[in-house]
């Protein structure tokens, strides 16, 4: 039996492992926003990259700078850090992403308190040269700020190696995936859920470890499908990482894949290892399919959408659309056209700031499972 | 045609400014070549966003035309709901901004007054307004299958750095090399050179027009200033333009020199924060008349010359990536603030109006915060409006009304 409790524990409080952490090592958390923070870069200068949600608290201190028109994960996040939740950073992170992360950095770095405090302006458009030398650019310009901060030299070899971290814990990653795929209900998705929740906050040596662990426990035999299940893959933007995967296997379901940036675009793409580091993580971003604030083409995210669910033999579509998201939202129709095109039925569920209820979603699952 | 039952007021028809006629035959006319056939033109038609840099489209003979400034037609026609509702059966959520809504539909419908824009052989999207026109704009690049060019204007939250200077210094390189392909023939930097400095002078004059408040009683409202932007936005980097702002401007200065104040007895000065409630301005005009306040200035109408500073008028494609850069909206809230705050002192403002407006993120998020830095610094009375700019089903008239009159007794 394949154990997961350690990342279970590391989830119910990600805050005090990571207090934990900076106590034994001696060394700086740095908090991040979304998948376009260069984590590699951060592992590099020995810091330990904390991927910030959604706060679990209800919303109080938040209120005073942030309309109710703003997503739950960026509410929730300042909440968290106006409450003193997030004091053990020392700093954060923000990529360039959509207008609400743009305006949180903002209010946070006048009202948090944090010592340090960066913007990685990532580009808006990832298929063109010049954004590519851009992307290479202000990578080069977050390592010296990184540098500065922790008073260590980031070395080329110190690169490589936090990316040869990131390459072997994404292919492990990938590989519960492949499980998943393969025989679903071999894992469950809510294990894997968590194992990705801490594996963005752990010290990723360690989270490498507990991987290779992981794995020799679920061992290398093939796994029997059941095929009572209802294949479904998954869409969308979930930013905060709420658990829906019990409803959704709970109603006869069976999630076989996503696209979420906290799902498989987390691990999609290995960084080359042989190239200039900088410019191969650069490189990665252009190569991965896009998030939904970025361009890409006018398809991408479609195509890539029917291709996940063609490829894993799929029979259906959720899209989870969380309230406010607005990046999320534009592209919702289009891709929801072309599933209709292939003949592959969909349905769209949308988030308000917590779950909503669970018989809602329930329902909504049930019927949609009874229907394919 | 005339109401034979109205009688004309003397009072009202002297504060009416005059230059309106000539401001609607503008418009007329450039909605009227924009939407005569291409055949008969020979123009090619590009789309682009209000921030958008719109004077190489005027270099190659390109029309521009700007889905915002349909957007506020259709907001200030009121014909906003049922276009937006319209586009949420599409699948659009009602939470987007609602110009991109009302776009988007009244595309599918020939919608809005004018019975739909021309369509587009090209789409001109910079994003140094914000990342909704991103996703806008591809929605309109599916549905024309037409190219889309991208000016990736990266925010700059605390800096203008050098890695951002050489990305858009590239990227203007491309632009010019897109309009090139698409419409086959070369750039003519020669005329670049006289169409940028009608730009920065119709700039020029724009932000001499809005200083005229300065005046006391003023000459203008920001009402006014709101109807009267269009030309900047549609026509700039045109002789249009500048003669017809060289025009209202000299209505002003008559104003002023005649006493003649836009508001009877003004009492209060009063600063606009964010995008105008286009289905609401008459009411809110009205109602802040009533109370002899008058709304002086806004952060967005003088938002088309907020970058004017980096704008070199004999150097102007060179200064094009910094000046469509350093946009108010695309820096830190902080930097917004204080841009409030000196526009405070400047129009002697004795409260600020902010309008959250929740079509549009960038300008409202940080909004709150802004609001605490002016009374803290400046000591004056705020008043936050709830609103949407075109989307009419979220406008609270009785709760707005009694805010507007607390937020006046605090004036007192
Ligand atoms: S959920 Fe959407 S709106 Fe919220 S931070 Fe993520 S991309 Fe932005
Ligand atoms: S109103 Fe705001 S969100 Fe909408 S297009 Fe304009 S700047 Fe963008």
């Amino acid at each position: 039996m394949a154990s997961f409790d350690l990342f279970y524990e590391i989830v119910n409080n990600p805050g005090q492992y990571a207090m934990h952490w900076k106590k034994e090592t001696g060394n700086k958390v740095i908090g991040y926003f979304c998948s376009y923070a260069p984590e590699e870069i951060i592992t590099a200068a020995g810091a330990l990259p904390y991927r910030i949600l959604a706060g679990s608290g209800s919303i109080s201190k938040a209120d005073a700078h942030l309309q109710a028109y703003s997503c739950s994960l960026v509410r929730g996040a300042l909440e968290d850090a106006l409450n003193g939740r997030l004091d053990f950073l020392d700093g954060t992170v923000f990529p360039h992403t959509c207008d609400s992360i743009q305006r949180l950095s903002d209010i946070w770095r006048m009202n948090a308190g944090f010592k340090f405090h960066t913007d990685v302006m990532v580009p808006a458009k990832l298929d063109t040269v010049s954004a590519g030398e851009y992307m290479t650019s202000i990578l080069d310009k977050f390592k010296k700020e990184l540098e500065k901060l922790t008073g260590i030299e980031i070395t080329e070899e110190k690169l490589k190696d936090a990316i040869n971290i990131y390459n072997i814990i994404k292919k492990h990653l990938s590989r519960l995936y492949a499980i998943r795929r393969d025989a679903p209900g071999v894992i469950k998705s809510s294990d894997i859920h968590v194992v990705f929740k801490a594996a963005m906050v752990m010290d990723r040596r360690r989270l490498l470890k507990e991987l290779e662990r992981l794995a020799t426990e679920l061992g290398e035999k093939n796994h029997a499908s059941d095929p009572a299940k209802k294949r479904i893959v998954l869409s969308g933007g979930l930013c905060s990482m709420p658990d829906i995967y019990r409803t959704i296997e709970g109603s006869g379901g069976a999630v076989v894949w996503d696209d979420f940036c906290t799902g498989s675009r987390y691990f999609e793409g290995e960084i080359n290892t042989e190239g200039e580091p900088l410019k191969s993580i650069a490189d990665r971003y252009m190569e991965r399919v896009v998030c939904p604030a970025k361009h890409k083409g006018l398809f991408s995210r479609g195509e890539y959408l029917v291709n996940a669910v063609k490829k894993n033999r799929a029979d259906g579509v959720i899209f989870f659309l969380l309230k406010f998201c607005d990046p999320h939202a534009f592209d919702y129709p289009y891709m929801k056209a072309m599933l209709e095109k292939e003949n592959i039925p969909s349905v769209l569920l949308e988030i308000e700031d917590q779950l909503p209820s669970e018989g809602q979603i329930n329902t909504r699952c049930e019927a949609f499972m009874e229907m394919l | 045609m005339t109401d034979p039952n109205k009688t004309i007021d003397p009072e009202v028809e002297k504060r009416k400014i005059k230059s309106v006629k000539r401001m609607k035959e503008i418009m007329t006319e450039y909605y009227i070549e924009a939407k005569t056939p291409k055949e008969q033109t020979g123009k090619k038609i590009a789309w682009i966003t209000s921030g958008g840099p719109v004077e190489p489209l005027i270099v190659m003979d390109v029309i521009p035309v700007y889905p915002e400034n349909y957007g506020a037609m259709i907001g200030a026609s009121k014909m906003g709901t049922d276009l937006c509702q319209k586009a949420e059966s599409m699948g659009y959520s009602s939470d987007l901004c609602s110009y991109a809504r009302a776009d988007i539909a009244s595309a599918t419908v020939n919608g809005g007054p004018i019975g739909g824009l021309p369509e587009p052989d090209m789409l001109i999207c910079c994003n140094n307004i914000c990342g909704t026109v991103l996703k806008w704009y591809e929605v309109q690049a599916r549905y024309y299958n037409v190219p889309l060019f991208i000016l990736d204007t990266p925010v700059c939250h605390t800096e203008y750095s050098t890695e951002i200077k050489q990305y858009v210094e590239k990227q203007v390189k491309e632009y010019i090399e897109f309009l090139e392909g698409v419409c086959g023939k070369k750039f003519d930097y020669d005329k670049m050179i006289k169409v940028g400095e009608l730009s920065v002078r119709g700039q020029e004059l724009w932000q001499e027009v809005l200083d005229t408040t300065m005046n006391r009683p003023s000459p203008m409202t920001c009402f006014d200033a709101f109807f009267h932007l269009a030309l900047i936005v549609t026509l700039r980097g045109t002789q249009t333009v500048v003669d017809y702002y060289e025009m209202l401007l000299a209505e002003m200065k008559q104003r002023i020199k005649d006493g003649i104040s836009m508001v009877p007895d003004e009492k209060y000065r009063l600063l606009w924060d964010n995008l105008p409630i286009w289905y609401r301005t008459r009411w809110l005009s009205d109602k802040f008349a009533a109370h002899g306040a008058c709304l002086v200035a806004d952060t967005y109408t003088s938002g088309w010359c907020s970058s004017l500073k980096y704008m070199d008028k004999t150097n102007f494609l060179e200064s094009l990536a910094e000046g469509y850069t350093r946009i108010f909206l695309n820096t830190g809230t902080d930097q917004m603030a204080d841009n409030i705050l000196e526009m405070a002192k400047k129009y002697n403002a004795d409260g600020l109006v902010i309008h959250s407006n929740r079509s549009c993120k960038p300008y409202s998020l940080g909004q709150y915060d802004i609001q605490k830095i002016v009374q803290e610094k400046m000591q004056i009375p705020t008043l936050v409006i709830e609103a949407d700019m075109v989307d009419e089903r979220i406008f609270a008239e009785s709760q707005i009304e009694t805010r507007i009159d607390a937020f006046i007794e605090m004036l007192n």
